[in-house]
This record gives structure tokens, sequence and C-alpha cells, in this order.
């Protein structure tokens, strides 16, 4: 990493937090799923959230597993759009960075330039694009960094060392370690390679390492966050979320993980 | 024992298409489509794949154990069919290329050997396979059976409902077939499922993607596989010909397979290249640039983004993508990629079935459609000669077809 790189905003405000030896939490929530989804935004930062995870629902969600991929599909079904979830998100004023998740071709649709172009202008910080790896980001990587969205790239257990210095160096914002050979969804116990691949990215940059995938009790976070600087926890709040769970019961939710993680980082 | 089948012609039409339907290189580019658009955990899987490709691809072994299979095992080669009666009716010489005679019935037999052999020589145990009209999954759950592989098919439910003797079939072979519930319970959504799975059993199992579609260098290797439809057929065209080539070659489009395997033998020909779409599923016209299912090529999809349900009479065409080669053909004018309807797609099933005795499958008889549609008009002149690739024999849709006439 260049000593002169300037870090955007949602890296600065991780990385800060994570300096003052606090565990980073980072929730997600489907935009659109409800008609009251900001409402989550403001909950989840309520509860102790360091930034937020705003996914922008697509019809073929490759990585996802069961609970993203009907929290998907119901917002689709309620009518969501790319346009509408930014102008809603720009509106929402959560007071934590936001960081997208969605999809390559609803990344291209109109060009990477005009919707990263959009993301700024609703106030979004970050942008991950789980079907873009690193080896097919060079146009999305600058047209980002332009438009001063920190694109976000994944690791996984499956990378090779020299492949995670690269993502390690190359990635803005943090670094995503994808816990699991697998999709996303809640798992019983913490994979074994989470510890393996948010080491080896540790080992390789500065950056925050958050692992996510599967990660859904305080517990697996206190765990995780033994290795890592923090996670992400989606698809047991979306479970939750699509029960009909209202912002302020899944807002508890997201404390206890809070609490999973500052007491994990005591020990 | 080894014995050299990689006949001169092989070699020779692969150095005369070096530019066209050449190699696409590391990145698996065809233009501006292709690539490989999957997560991270992926991307090993997919290199390794190509990396396994490339060496078999170059080793005279595989290619000749490649050949012997699909002499001995496959039916090949198959042969290219004069019509008669029908040409006479047309006014074109139209001949057919019988991959309907191919064992398990269509040109799928041809990538699925290929891939079978390849995923047993790279130690993989299973085959991952996601299947429309059930074609590729029969194809997928005999070379399992016959390399001793483990098999999994991801089927839609609308697709298990319309093509109940190809899940029979496939459970026969001993393949287990997974119903997806998901989206529109077709093809696209049974691609979703199958590359998710995979995501989570990389190591052991081998996806064999059904067309040439799919992350690099699925639409290059699956391409390289049915070259053997487009090679014989130039041989035999030209053995059948006076003129030596036709000046038409037409193919019908799901994915792509067949007919980039077709074409892929006539690329260097004056032959014009002609992929015909269901108008349902018609995603060189109708599409436009989008990533689906880990390439980028052209996709049926909404102004968001979200990709749209193909419909279409036959399983096997009911797919909102196109593999990336075709997609770049179009975009330099080398192939032409016309559709045509349900209806007339259903008269040329019956118009073949009565002139040859010959009853092709539904994805088939689009390519027949066009030529039916076009015969005598400036398209398609009088006197003119044109090749048909058969992909397929229609037994598969027998119950479909009791209902619709
Ligand atoms: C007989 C037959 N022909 C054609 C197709 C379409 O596939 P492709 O365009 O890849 O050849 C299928 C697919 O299932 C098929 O079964």
């Amino acid at each position: 990493m260049s000593a002169h790189e300037r870090y955007g905003r949602l890296e600065t405000h991780l990385r800060d937090r994570r300096d003052a030896g606090r565990s980073l939490l980072v929730p997600y929530v489907t935009a659109g799923v409800t008609a009251d989804w900001t409402d989550y935004l403001h909950a989840y930062a309520d509860a102790g959230a360091d930034a937020v995870e705003v996914g922008l629902p697509f019809s073929d969600p490759m990585l996802d597993g069961p609970t993203i991929q009907e929290a998907s599909h119901r917002a689709l079904s309620l009518g969501a759009t790319t346009i509408d979830a930014l102008t809603r998100l720009a509106r929402a004023r959560a007071g934590i960075p936001l960081a997208v998740m969605t999809y390559a071709n609803i990344v291209f649709r109109h060009g990477a330039t005009v919707f990263c172009d959009q993301l700024a202008d609703a106030g979004v910080s970050g942008l991950i694009v789980p079907d873009v790896p690193c080896d097919e980001v060079d146009e999305l990587s600058t047209v980002a960094a332009d438009a001063g969205i920190e694109l976000v790239l994944l690791a996984a257990p499956s990378t090779a060392p020299s492949r995670l210095r690269t993502i390690a160096e190359r990635s803005r914002g943090f670094v995503y370690g994808v816990t699991v050979m697998g999709t996303t969804g809640e798992r019983a116990e913490l994979a074994d390679s989470a510890r393996a691949v948010a080491t080896a990215l540790r080992r390789h940059s500065t950056r925050p390492v958050l692992l996510g995938f599967g990660i859904s009790t305080p517990g697996q976070a206190a765990q995780a966050s033994g290795c890592a600087d923090g996670v992400v926890v989606a698809s047991s709040l979306m479970r939750e979320v699509l029960s009909g769970r209202g912002p302020a019961e899944v807002g508890a939710s997201v404390a206890a993980l809070r609490a999973g993680l500052d007491a994990g980082s005591a020990t | 024992m080894s014995i050299d089948i990689s006949t001169p012609g092989v070699d020779a039409v692969a150095g005369r298409s070096r530019s066209l339907m050449a190699d696409p290189g590391s990145a698996g580019r065809f233009g501006q489509f292709g690539g490989r658009y999957v997560p991270e955990s992926l991307v090993p899987a997919c290199e390794q794949l190509e990396a396994g490709f490339r060496e078999a691809w170059a080793d005279p072994a595989f290619r000749s154990g490649l050949a012997r299979t699909l002499s001995l095992y496959a039916g090949r080669p198959t042969p290219v069919t004069p019509t008669l009666r029908l040409s006479a009716e047309l006014g074109v010489t139209l001949l057919l290329k019988r991959e309907d005679l191919a064992h398990t019935g269509s040109h799928k037999i041809n990538n699925v050997l290929g891939q079978a052999l390849l995923a047993k020589r790279m130690g993989k145990v299973r085959l991952l396979a996601e299947t429309g009209a059930g074609q590729h999954g029969v194809a997928s759950a005999t070379a399992a059976a016959l390399l001793g592989l483990e098999c999994v098919v991801f089927m839609g439910q609308r697709d298990i409902e319309r093509q109940e003797l190809n899940v029979f079939r496939m459970q026969l072979l001993g393949a287990t077939v997974v119903p997806v519930h998901s989206g529109s319970r077709t093809l696209k959504d049974a691609c979703n499922e199958a590359l998710r799975n995979w995501v989570s059993q990389v190591d052991e199992t081998h996806y064999c993607a059904g067309s040439v579609m799919g992350p690099h260098p699925y639409p290059w290797m699956v391409r390289e596989f049915q070259r053997v439809v487009g090679e014989e057929a130039r041989e035999q065209c030209a053995a059948l010909l006076p003129q030596g080539q036709p000046d038409v070659v037409v193919a019908c489009i799901g994915g792509g397979s067949n007919a980039a395997g077709t074409f892929a033998g006539f690329v260097d020909t004056n032959a014009r290249l002609v992929g015909v779409e269901a108008a349902g599923g018609a995603a060189i016209s109708s599409g436009a640039p989008g990533v689906l299912h880990g390439y980028r090529s052209r996709v049926l999809q909404d102004e968001n983004g979200q990709i749209l349900e193909a419909h279409s009479i036959s399983a096997g065409l009911d797919y909102p993508g196109i593999g990336p080669e075709h997609a770049h053909l179009a975009d330099i004018g080398r192939a032409e990629y016309p559709s045509v309807t349900d209806e007339e797609v259903v008269a040329a099933v019956l118009r073949l079935a009565r002139t040859e005795g010959i009853v092709s499958a539904l994805e088939s008889a689009h390519a027949l459609a066009w030529v039916l549609r076009e015969a005598g008009t400036p398209q398609l002149p009088t006197d003119s000669t044109v090749l048909v690739t058969l992909s397929g024999r229609g037994d598969k849709d027998a119950a479909q077809l009791v209902e619709l006439l």
C-alpha cells in the first residue's frame, strides 16, 4: 500500500474505530424488502453498527443462499428499483457509512460510471460486487475511485496467497473475507477457514478485515473478532425481517451482536 | 495401444480459423463479451479448469481417447442427410446434420463426453449439471455412468413437468435430479442453483456446463468440444455438394452450443451463418449487454437490470442469455440471429416428419422453421444450398406435442 493512499470515508471511519480498540459490526439489509426498510438503518446505527451493508436486489443472486434470495425476491415483487432505493438512502441519513452490495448486471446496466455517480449522489461510500472478482475489476475500480466510491473486494478460502495480497492491496474501504466455500446463509459454527482467511489478509495489509458469510450469533461474532477486525451479518437478520420483525426487534439482535463483539474483543 | 486420430482436417481447420472462433486467451474475451464474472471462491476452480483443458486439448492422447469414445460409444460421425421431398417443395437444397442420431439423441453428448473425460483426468468424482430440456442432463448422466462418476442434475420444476421422460431417463442412469423452485423454475434458475452448489463442492466436483455459456473457459471449451459437428459437416458437405460448401448454415440457439460447434466448421468459408432464436427468448435481438451466470453477453433484461424470463415452447431454448461468442459474431456481422415463433416451430416439426420421416426436437425445429419461412425469398433464394444442424430428436417432446396438436 502506498504511504500516500488517502482513505475514503468508509475506510477512515472503520480504521479510526478499529484503532480505538473496537471490533467492527456491519449488519445488512435488503433495500425494498419492506415498505419501511430504511428504518432498519437507523435501528442498526442506534444498536452500535459501524456501517451498514445495503443489498440492491437482483433477480439472479448467484452467491446468495435461500434467505437473501427470498429477501431479494420479495423486494423485487414489491417493485424495488435501484433508483428508488438510492433516493430513499439519500433521504435516510443513517449517520454511519453505507456500502451497497449488488451484482454486476445492476452495476453495468447503464454503465459503471452512471451507477457509481448515483451511489455518490445518494451518500453511499462503499460498493461490493461479489461477481466481479479482482481480474475483472479494472474498469470498475477506476470508475468507482473517480466517483469517490470505495470498491470492496472479497477474498475466499480458496484464494491463493498471491491473489490474497492483490485483493488486500486493491480493496478499498475494507477487505471482505468470505469465511466459507459456499453461499450466504446461517451456519451452526464459524468455519476454521474463516481464521485462515482473516489471518492471511491481515498479514498483507493494515486495511480493516471483516469476515462475513455464516456469522449469525453473538458468540460467532465474538469468535470472529479474535482473528479479524469485525464482521458482516446478513442472513440471520434478514430471516428476522422476513418473518415480520420490525426495526426495534431486529435492532435488538444487532445490539446483542454488538455486545458479543465487545465481550470478544475484551478477552 | 495408442491410435492417433488427430486427422489433418482437424488441425488444418483450427489453423485456418485462427482469427475468428479461436482461443479467446486467458481473459476469455470475445470482443467485449465473455470473461469470468464469478465469486472469488470459484476463480481458482475456473483457473484450474482452464489449465486442465489447455493441457488436455494439446495432448494427442486425450484427443484420441475422446475421438474413440465419440465414435465407438456415441455413434460419430453422424451423417449429413440430403432431404429429397422437402428440398423439392422448397426449391432449395436442404441438408441436415443429424445430431439426432448421436447417442442419447442430441448434440449434447459431444460436449459432455469431452467434459467428463476431462473431469476424470483432473481427479473429480462428481458431475454437476443444469438442464432445461433434459438433453444435457441425460447426456451428463450417461457420461457419468460410463466413466463411474456421480451425477447431480439441477432442473427447474416447470421443465421437470414438461420433460417427464428425460427426468426418468436421468434417474434410470443413476443420476440425482434436483428440482429448482426459485424464479421462473426453468433453465436460468437451474443454472443459478448449479453454480451456487458448485461453490460448496468445488474440490471434488466438476461443473459440467450444458452450453457455450458460463465463466471462462466454458464458452470456449464447450465450443471446442462441439467443433466436431461443424468439422464433420464441412467434410461431408464437400463430398455431397457439387460446389463443395453450402451457401447458408443454420442452427438453433439456446445457449448456442450446437450453433457454435456448427459455425466453427464454416466460419472461414463464405457461408452465411444463421443462428435461430426463439421469439420469446431472443437475447441477441431483444437483449442488452449484461452479465449473467458468470459471463458478459447479451441478456434479456429490464430497464433496471433485472433478468427477464424467456418464453419458448421448447425447454431447451427457454434461456435469457446467449453464449458470449455469438454476441460477438453478431456485433461484427459474421453471423445473423433471427427468431421464429412457437407456431412456426410446431409447423416445422410436422412438415419435416411428413416429408422426410424425421421427428426433430422442438429446439432443432427452430432452425428448420426459419428455412421454411425464408425459402424462396431474398433471405434464402431459390436454388441456394442450406445446411441445418438438426440438434436432436423429438421423442422427448412427444407428450407436449400430443397436447399441442
Ligand atoms: C435438442 C436440443 N437442441 C438445442 C438445444 C439448445 O442448446 P444449444 O443452443 O446450446 O445447442 C437443446 C438444449 O437443451 C436441445 O436439447
